[in-house]
């Protein structure tokens, strides 16, 4: 990998357990600053699961024991003293189905500085307009922001919990298969935008699809699951490595379809 | 195989029947019976001569009064237990007990709560005998359906809105109080309509909690005590001196009780119908 990139967020030794099942074993990989990073693998191999330790959203599930270190920025954020509304700010997450308040457009973007007592209306709506232009989304929808944000289409939807997710600053982004309850146009507007965004965000996605995962990420991780049904990672390089000569042949098996 | 499908065909057919043909009858007498006695005068007087002319307005004052009252109680308690149980705690041990208890609760005669209202709230507490006491009786009984229908309305909202929330750095009361509850408030709503609508028609609880037989005034204080439009048909047919001279005011302080319930299911019928087309 190439060692000139800053390291933005550096996972070693990662084990999350359900109850007594252990979901991911053993994960440590640094994940560069400004990419966007790609996570693959079959269902069922904790892609989820580790995305979702990076802010710490699988602690909402009853029963999950996380070990090992998450470093962001060098900080370990599973030490106790960290604050976990801080973090989630830091770390913004796009979900697998767009998930919009069923609010107007405004307030779905205005609700992270709401819930942050931020109350100057002009500071609010200056926010508002940036994200959703970050977001590609502002000429779409300048005309209707205070209509309900169920009106839009999926694809419009999606860009919106995008820029509700731009509007708390954050410096990473979390995509959980940001694209697979869209069509396929949709889907390119969306990695586009993620093009763009790399440019000033770290961009971490979990994805299906090994074709999204070739053309917009510059690095991808490989999980697959053990004989124990725990994930592991089996291979992390640049994106173009893995996908045109992968080290592992369960890489290779993968990506060309013979198996997950 | 056809000719049995037609028999259950038939005895499901006939239970429906059964239950409309019971309730249309007893709407159809109580409206045919009570429908000339309801003027104007008999809303808006109390009743005269023994109780035997006039209206029952101090019944129609109380029951409301004593309703509104049982509200303003079971409504923030109702539905704090059920963020706990839904938000908080769910999935706890204690939460399954909690759920338990009100799920017992839904299920005591309701002449228990009027003993346990006697000795709680006007011995032991010493709230005395009145609204405040009859209200609380009645909250106690109606607490399980604020609770269930308030869980009810925050399970069906979904967990993705939760989670957007918490990734946004949101804290659980933030979601709680800016997603969760406008969300579930038309469930919330139409549960509190319900209890109003089961607490209004419950006679016995307030039987030692401070109901009266008759009262030349309407309550002045919370302390006070009431009449009562259930206890009111109670009494007429009941305890009157002529009960064939009163059957008049029985029907028509019946069919007044029955539209005031019935108003009330029917706003929450409606609640309930936009909230879903709404949703779909």
């Amino acid at each position: 990998m190439n060692n000139k990139l800053k390291i933005k967020i550096s996972v070693r030794n990662l084990n999350i357990y359900y109850g007594k099942f252990l979901a991911i074993k053993n994960i440590t990989l640094d994940i560069p600053e400004r990419s966007i990073t790609a996570v693959i693998g079959p269902s069922g191999c904790g892609k989820s699961t580790f995305l979702r330790a990076l802010n710490r959203m699988n602690e909402l599930l009853p029963d999950v024991k996380t070990e090992g270190e998450v470093s962001i920025d060098g900080r370990n954020i599973y030490s106790p003293d960290v604050d976990l509304v801080k973090l989630r700010r830091n770390v913004g997450m796009v979900f697998q189905r767009p998930n919009p308040f069923p609010k107007s457009i405004f307030e779905n973007v205005a609700f992270g500085l709401r819930i942050q007592g931020i109350r100057d209306r002009e500071r609010i709506e200056e926010t508002v307009e940036l994200s959703l232009r970050r977001a590609a989304l502002w000429d779409e929808v300048k005309d209707k922001l205070y209509k309900s944000a169920l009106e839009l289409s999926g694809g419009q939807q999606q860009r919106l919990c995008i820029a509700r997710a731009l509007a708390v600053q954050p410096q990473v982004i979390l995509m959980d298969e940001p694209a697979s309850a869209l069509d396929p146009i949709a889907t390119l507007r969306i990695e586009d935008l993620m093009r763009e965004l790399k440019e000033e965000y770290t961009i971490v996605i979990v994805t299906h699809n090994m074709q999204q995962a070739a053309r917009v990420s510059d690095f991808t991780a490989f999980f697959l699951t053990d004989e124990d049904r725990a994930g592991m990672l089996i291979e992390y390089g640049n994106t173009s490595d893995i996908f045109t000569m992968p080290k592992d042949p369960r890489t290779e098996g993968y990506i060309t379809g013979r198996y997950g | 195989m056809r000719f049995k499908e037609k028999i259950y065909l038939s005895l499901t057919a006939l239970a429906t029947l059964i239950i409309i043909g019971l309730l249309s009858y007893i709407i159809f007498d109580i409206l045919k019976n009570g429908i000339g006695v309801i003027t104007w005068e008999f809303l808006s007087q109390p009743p005269r001569e023994g109780m035997t002319k006039g209206g029952i307005f101090p019944a129609i004052y109380g029951t409301l009064v004593r309703t509104l009252l049982m509200l303003v109680f079971v409504v923030p308690i109702g539905v704090f237990t059920a963020i706990y149980l839904n938000e908080y705690g769910r999935g706890s041990n204690f939460s399954k007990w909690i759920r338990l208890a009100i799920n017992n609760l839904a299920s005591v005669p309701s002449i228990v709560f009027g003993l346990f209202g006697m000795g709680f709230f006007v011995l032991f507490l010493r709230l005395g005998a009145g609204l405040l006491s009859a209200a609380l009786t009645i909250g106690i009984l109606t607490l399980p359906i604020v609770v269930v229908s308030t869980e009810e309305a925050l399970r069906a909202v979904p967990n993705s809105y939760r989670e957007a929330g918490f990734a946004l750095g949101a804290t659980k009361w933030q979601v709680i109080r800016s997603i969760v509850l406008p969300q579930a408030l038309p469930g919330i709503l139409t549960g509190a309509i319900l209890s109003v609508g089961r607490g209004m028609g419950e006679v016995a609880p307030l039987l030692f909690t401070g109901v009266a037989y008759y009262l030349p005034y309407l309550p002045s204080s919370i302390f006070d005590q009431f009449m009562d439009l259930g206890y009111h048909i109670y009494i007429m047919t009941t305890q009157s001196f002529n009960i064939e001279l009163t059957r008049p005011i029985q029907y028509g302080t019946a069919l007044v009780l029955l539209m005031l319930t019935l108003s009330f299911n029917i706003i929450a019928i409606f609640i309930r119908y936009r909230m879903r087309r709404k949703r779909s």
